[in-house]
């Protein structure tokens, strides 16, 4: 039923899924793969660090469940608190990745909370963007500070829906509301998601897609959840494409016809 | 002191000996059974590329980080 020409176009690359991934949080390497398998995601999240040195030259790697050649990889700075830490993550990455281009730039605030800090996130998106880098930035869901991460340059602007990991929801559709409405690169929900509703309301407010770790990897079926999501995602974006009624307090209107009734 | 023929290298925060004092990081990537894994290296805080590995030589006292894609949302 999807009409197939309705694709999320980033950073000049096509894909038929609006929903991405993260790859944290599962119990193994199996599960995380059966979950990324439901959710259908073409894009995937990984986070950078430290190889294990001496420790189990055999242990399996997230590379070897989900391949690189499959999926592509979104590299992440989840964890830096500065532009300068989180540069040189992406650096890393790049270099990693054999020269890939798309990141995915978060700086934090605050450990607490994890709300991003994003002064330093403006700052580290201009020289990532200089640097050649298509930077989907996670931010605050403060549509001046969006407009201006998208002035800089970035590929897609990612606001919270409310906290990272806290499951809430979307707290102010409003301003995710005005955020779409004003970027014209894809408006992406980063963080917040709990459960298939919540992303279902993100689409039918026109993002563009929902990128989400948590909300899967922590259901007590992380695979069925994410089954649930795919769908979610997809009855999200029809809806909004379709375009909904306007909600009246009373219906004039019956669905039913007023004629023929028997008397 | 034997420092003609051995080195410290700080891996990833933790100093490690080598009885070696002329390795590069590709001999070094060899010795930590890395050897085709996908890593991304930073010497002193450059990224040395996979094909600079060759010839990156090591000095005693050289920093490394050795990092790696994992799970993260």
């Amino acid at each position: 039923m999807t009409n197939k020409k309705d694709i999320l176009t980033i950073a000049g690359r096509t894909y038929q899924s609006r929903l991405l991934v993260g790859t944290g949080k599962y119990k193994d390497f199996e599960q995380t793969r059966l979950a990324i398998d439901a959710s259908g995601a073409e894009i995937i999240t990984v986070a950078i660090r430290r190889t294990n040195i001496g420790q189990n030259e055999g242990e399996p790697s997230l590379l070897d469940f989900v391949p690189p050649d499959r999926f592509t990889y979104l590299p992440n700075t989840a964890g830096c608190y500065s532009a300068d830490d989180a540069i040189r993550t992406l650096r890393l990455a790049r270099e990693l990745l054999d020269g890939h281009k798309l990141v995915k730039l978060e700086v934090l605030g605050d450990p607490k909370t994890l709300y991003p800090n994003v002064i330093e996130t403006l700052k580290a998106a201009e020289t990532l963007v200089k640097e050649g880098f298509d930077v989907m930035v996670y931010t605050s869901d403060d549509p001046i500070i969006a407009k201006e991460l998208e002035n800089i340059g970035c590929c897609a602007i990612m606001p919270l829906a409310s906290l990272i990991g806290s499951g809430m929801g979307i707290l102010n559709p409003w301003n995710l509301q005005i955020i779409i409405e004003h970027t014209k690169v894809p408006v992406l929900v980063d963080a917040g998601v709990g459960t298939a509703s919540d992303a279902t309301i993100a689409m039918e407010l026109g993002c563009a897609g929902v990128l989400m770790n948590t909300a899967i990897a922590n259901a007590h079926n992380p695979i069925l959840m994410a089954a649930a999501m795919k769908k979610a995602i997809e009855a999200g974006r029809e809806a909004y494409l379709a375009g909904r009624m306007v909600k009246k307090l009373y219906s004039a209107s019956p669905s039913s016809p007023t004629q023929g009734m028997i008397s | 002191m034997n420092q003609a023929t051995s080195m410290n290298l700080k891996i990833n925060g933790n100093i490690k000996y080598f009885d070696d004092n002329s390795m590069t990081v590709e001999g070094l990537v060899m010795r930590l059974n890395l050897t085709g894994k996908r890593i991304a290296i930073e010497k002193n805080g450059m990224i040395i590329s996979k094909s600079e590995f060759h010839q990156a030589h090591l000095q005693d006292g050289d920093q490394l980080e050795i990092v790696g894609a994992v799970g993260g949302g």
